[in-house]
C-alpha cells in the first residue's frame, strides 16, 4: 500500500481527524480549551510528543516486534512473534519518552518549558498518543517518513481541533445556554457540530 | 458494609465516570455505532478496572510515589493485554470492530483517574469494588448510547431487527446520520441534559 506522502499528510490533517473522527484525546480536549492560549500550549506538545515517540514505536514494532521482525539477528530468531508484547512496549516508550522530553526541555528550553507546564506530563496518558502509535502498526507504514509524516498531521489535526473548540468556547461564555446544558453539555454539542464540520472533508485526495 | 455497597451503586449516576467526572470519552464515543461492540467494550473496561484497582491497592504500600504512574501505566497494559489476546480468541469479529479501542483501554483515563484517586489510598476489597462500580457506570452509559445509536441508525438491536419491516413500507427511512461519529457526542449531550435536569445540584453556572 504505498501512499503519496502528500495525501498522507492532508489526510491526517482533516479526514483522519484524531478528535473528530476517532475521538483520541477526548479527556484532555475538553478539560483543557477553556482558553486559546492554554489549549495552544498543549496542541503543541501533543504534536511534539507524538512527532517524537510514533519513529521510536515505528522502529521498534519493525524490528523487534512485529512476526520474523528478530530475522536480522540470524535465522534462529526469524520465527519468534513478539507482538503480543506491543501494547506494553509501546506504552513504556512513551512514558519514557515524555519523561525525557520533560527533562530536556527544561534544561535548553525553560521558557518552552514554563508555557507547556503541568500539560507534559499529562500526555503520557493522552490516548491521542498511543492511539496513533497503534494506528501507525494497523496500516504498515512502508517506511519511517511515513510514519514521521503521519505523526505531525495528526498532531497538527489535533491542535487545529482544540484551538477552534477553545476559541468558540471563549465566545460561548457569553451566551444564554438553558441550564442543564450549561458547561459540559453544549460543549458536546458543539464538538459534535464541528465534527459534521469535518466531515466535508472525507473524498478530499491529492 | 453498607459503604461497600455505597462505594459501586456512586459511580453509577450521581457520580458516573463518564457523564459527570467526564472521564473516559473518547472510548465511549467511538465504539458505541452498534450495541454488541459497546457491550463487550463495557465489560472489558470494568474487568480491567476492577483488577487493576485490586493490584495497585495491594501494591499501594510497596510504590514509590515517584514513579507510580510508570507502575500503574505497566499493570494496566499487563491486564489488558491479555483482555486483548481473550477478545482475539473468543470473539474474533468483534475484536476486529473494537480494533485499536482495545490497546486504548490503557489509557482510558477512568483507570488512571480511580487508581490515583481511589486505590492508591484504600483497602483491595473497597479497592475491586469501587473498580466494579466504575466500570458499569461507564458500561451503563455506553450501552444506552449503543442502543440508541443502533435503534434509530439501523432498526436493530444486537443485529435483530425491532423496526418491523412495514414500517419500512409506509416510508420509514433509517437515519443514516446516528452511525457517523458525529451523533454519539450530540447522544452524550441529550444524556446529559436529561441527568442534569434530574440532578439540579450537577449543574454548572
Amino acid at each position: 500500500m504505498e501512499e503519496n506522502i502528500l495525501s498522507l499528510f492532508v489526510k491526517s490533517i482533516f479526514v483522519d481527524n484524531m478528535i473528530f473522527t476517532y475521538f483520541l484525546g477526548m479527556c484532555s480536549y475538553l478539560a483543557v480549551s477553556k482558553n486559546v492560549k492554554t489549549s495552544m500550549g498543549l496542541g503543541i506538545a501533543v504534536c511534539f510528543v507524538l512527532v517524537v515517540t510514533l519513529p521510536i514505536n515505528y522502529l521498534l514494532e519493525t524490528y523487534v516486534l512485529k512476526a520474523g521482525a528478530l530475522a536480522w539477528l540470524g535465522d534462529e530468531y526469524k520465527d519468534i512473534d513478539l507482538s503480543f508484547l506491543s501494547l506494553i512496549i509501546f506504552i513504556a516508550v512513551i512514558a519514557s519518552i515524555v519523561q525525557i522530553v520533560e527533562m530536556v526541555v527544561e534544561k535548553f528550553s525553560p521558557a518552552l518549558y514554563s508555557s507547556l507546564g503541568i500539560f507534559l506530563p499529562l500526555i503520557a496518558v493522552n490516548c491521542a498518543i498511543l492511539g496513533g502509535s497503534l494506528f501507525m502498526q494497523q496500516r504498515e507504514f512502508p517506511n519511517v517518513g511515513h510514519a514521521v509524516v503521519y505523526a505531525l498531521g495528526s498532531g497538527i489535526g489535533w491542535l487545529l481541533a482544540i484551538v477552534g473548540l477553545a476559541a468558540i468556547r471563549e465566545k460561548l461564555a457569553y451566551s444564554n445556554v438553558p441550564a442543564p446544558l450549561r458547561g459540559l453539555g453544549i460543549t458536546f454539542i458543539t464538538v459534535g457540530l464541528m465534527a459534521i464540520a469535518f466531515m466535508c472533508f472525507m473524498g478530499v485526495k491529492f | 458494609m453498607s459503604k461497600n455497597s455505597n462505594v459501586i451503586t456512586n459511580p453509577l449516576s450521581k457520580n458516573n465516570p463518564v457523564i459527570v467526572q467526564v472521564l473516559g470519552i473518547c472510548s465511549a464515543l467511538a465504539v458505541t455505532a452498534k450495541l454488541e461492540p459497546a457491550i463487550v467494550m463495557a465489560l472489558s473496561v470494568t474487568v480491567v478496572t476492577a483488577f487493576s484497582n485490586l493490584v495497585i491497592s495491594l501494591l499501594r504500600n510497596t510504590i514509590p510515589s515517584r514513579v507510580r504512574i510508570i507502575v500503574q501505566l505497566v499493570v494496566v497494559a499487563a491486564l489488558v493485554s491479555v483482555v486483548d489476546l481473550v477478545l482475539q480468541a473468543y470473539m474474533y469479529p468483534v475484536s476486529k470492530q473494537l480494533s485499536v479501542f482495545v490497546g486504548l483501554i490503557i489509557t482510558n483515563c477512568i483507570l488512571m483517574g480511580r487508581l490515583e484517586a481511589f486505590a492508591l489510598g484504600n483497602k483491595p476489597l473497597p479497592s475491586f469494588l469501587d473498580g466494579i462500580g466504575n466500570g458499569l457506570g461507564y458500561g451503563l452509559i455506553l450501552i444506552i448510547i449503543g442502543a440508541v445509536r443502533e435503534l434509530l441508525g439501523s432498526g436493530t438491536l444486537l443485529g435483530f431487527r425491532v423496526i418491523p419491516e412495514v414500517a419500512y413500507e409506509y416510508g420509514y427511512m433509517n437515519n443514516g446520520l446516528m452511525i457517523l461519529p458525529p451523533m454519539a457526542l450530540i447522544v452524550v449531550a441529550c444524556i446529559i441534559w436529561v441527568h442534569r435536569s434530574r440532578n439540579k445540584d450537577l449543574q454548572e453556572k
